[in-house]
């Protein structure tokens, strides 16, 4: 089995068969992980930049993590510090990289579609780990692995997703995958954050009720508000999102059944989700993130013959 | 396709290698068996039933390991992994390696690395059931071997089901 395509771009782009495969190889990778030595010696001839134009603490490290334990040569870039504030362009800065003999690029950058230019103008894999509000592919897939690992399978579970869908790359790449997977994929959160015609454009239902939307799920993905992101008031005050669409733990027991609660972090505590609520054994956040980095591995592994 | 062992030479060959296990290790609470995957797998499930009905009073410990993450020849093809499984400690323990057919020794010595990353044995053995000797790429032999035999480089031997077989092409 191989994947179908070179680079990871987005779930957007990927087969049913080529998830199948990523959350199958990070199931032994998951094993790997729990080994004395947790590193397997597959990626030791290849070099891995890990280029970040925009923050990231968990994807930086979790990446990084999993390069290092596939024995991989990692090279760390961040804007600050770098000749991108002299205004050297993308396209210059990695040319100049690859010239340094570097098989795969990790690129995270504000401006959607940047991962796609890349890989439409160099020779090397590239993988996206974040771009603009476009899609966000691995925390997507370990999401999915991370719903498998606790429900069995993909297939009809009922998910939720909560908040600020209209600046979500991570909202974008779940849909599409959970979509793909055959999941029922609900969208919660204010009108002025859920894109008018997302019904019709990727057969996600829409319901502005959190009570009601909870009351459906087997899985709540909580979204962080994305002030960053922003540049309009979209919703009056943070104090009234959270009385309107914040996660608290009143609210979780009201529920007919106990549901498992996401969240790709970082958290706004006591915005979208109560500080009880992340505390609570409901929450598999610090799963998500142990996860991230077996699904990274295997995505790394998959792609590293696909170099030259 | 030529068959190499029948489905009862195949089981002979079980039972003799099981008798030869049993003979040479008196205390199995410090002994390990690890069946590579895919046919050391198949095999080694066999082997420790038949020694587990030898000896009732003890526990045979099987377990399966898999060397995709660690091939040698990994940039030609990427494979897709098998399942590991070593639900015991190999720290200090004797394990004997299961797999069904030594060639170039390449495999053995992959799986000599992974099960280095679980602990440290005492000793480290080798049983297979066929032994394609003269192909060997590395100074790797085998402690219990059920026959050895003469093929041509090209040609693969296979654990397939209930039988050996010889696949020329």
């Amino acid at each position: 089995m191989q994947l179908s395509t070179r680079h990871l771009l987005g779930i957007k782009n990927l087969t049913k068969e080529d998830i199948s495969l990523i959350l199958s190889t990070a199931e032994q990778f998951k094993e790997v992980l729990q080994r004395p030595v947790k590193k397997v010696p597959s990626l030791r001839d290849v070099t891995i930049v890990n280029l970040f134009y925009e923050s990231s603490t968990r994807t930086r490290f979790s990446f990084e993590l999993a390069e290092k334990r596939l024995s991989a040569d990692v090279i760390n870039f961040s804007t600050s510090g770098s000749s991108v504030s002299k205004g050297e362009t993308l396209l210059d800065t990695v040319n100049n990289i690859l010239s340094m003999k570097v098989n795969m690029v990790v690129l995270r950058h504000s401006a959607s579609g940047a991962p796609h230019f890349l890989a439409n103008h160099i020779p090397a894999a590239i993988i996206n780990a974040g771009d603009g509000i476009n899609e966000h592919p691995t925390q997507a897939l370990l999401d999915a692995f991370t719903i498998k690992e606790k429900l069995g399978n993909l297939n009809g579970v009922k998910v939720a997703i909560i908040g600020d869908i209209m600046h979500s790359r991570v909202s974008m790449s779940n849909i599409y995958l959970l979509t793909k997977m055959g999941a029922k994929v609900t969208v919660c959160g204010p009108p002025t954050l859920i894109p008018k015609y997302i019904r019709e454009a990727f057969g996600v239902e829409v319901n502005y009720n959190l009570k009601e939307t909870l009351d459906w799920c087997d899985v709540a993905n909580v979204l962080r508000i994305q002030l960053e992101r922003q540049d309009q008031v979209l919703f009056s005050s943070l104090r009234e999102y959270n009385l309107a669409y914040g996660v608290s733990k009143n609210l979780l027991d009201s529920l007919k059944k106990e549901i498992i609660v996401m969240h790709p972090g970082p958290v706004n505590r006591g915005v979208e989700l109560d500080s009880d609520v992340m505390d609570s054994k409901q929450s598999v956040i610090l799963q998500q993130v142990e996860n991230g980095v077996a699904v990274r591995m295997a995505v790394l592994y998959l792609l590293s013959n696909r170099t030259n | 396709m030529q068959v190499l062992l029948s489905a009862e030479q195949l089981s002979n060959c079980i039972n003799d290698l099981a008798v030869q296990l049993n003979k040479s290790h008196s205390n199995l609470n410090n002994v390990v068996f690890v069946g590579i995957q895919q046919g050391g797998v198949l095999l080694a499930n066999r082997i420790t039933a038949v020694l587990q009905k030898l000896n009732s009073t003890q526990k045979v410990h099987n377990g399966q390991l898999d060397i995709t993450f660690y091939r040698d020849d990994i940039r030609k093809e990427i494979l897709t992994p098998d399942t590991m499984n070593l639900p015991f400690d190999i720290e200090n323990k004797t394990v004997v390696l299961i797999d069904d057919v030594l060639f170039t020794g390449r495999t053995i010595k992959a799986a000599l690395d992974v099960l280095l990353d679980y602990g440290r044995p005492a000793k480290v053995e080798l049983c297979v059931l066929i032994d394609r000797k003269e192909h060997r790429q590395f100074p790797i032999q085998a402690d219990y071997v059920a026959k050895t035999i003469q093929t041509n480089r090209t040609e693969k031997v296979k654990l397939i089901k209930e039988e050996v077989v010889l696949i020329t092409q």
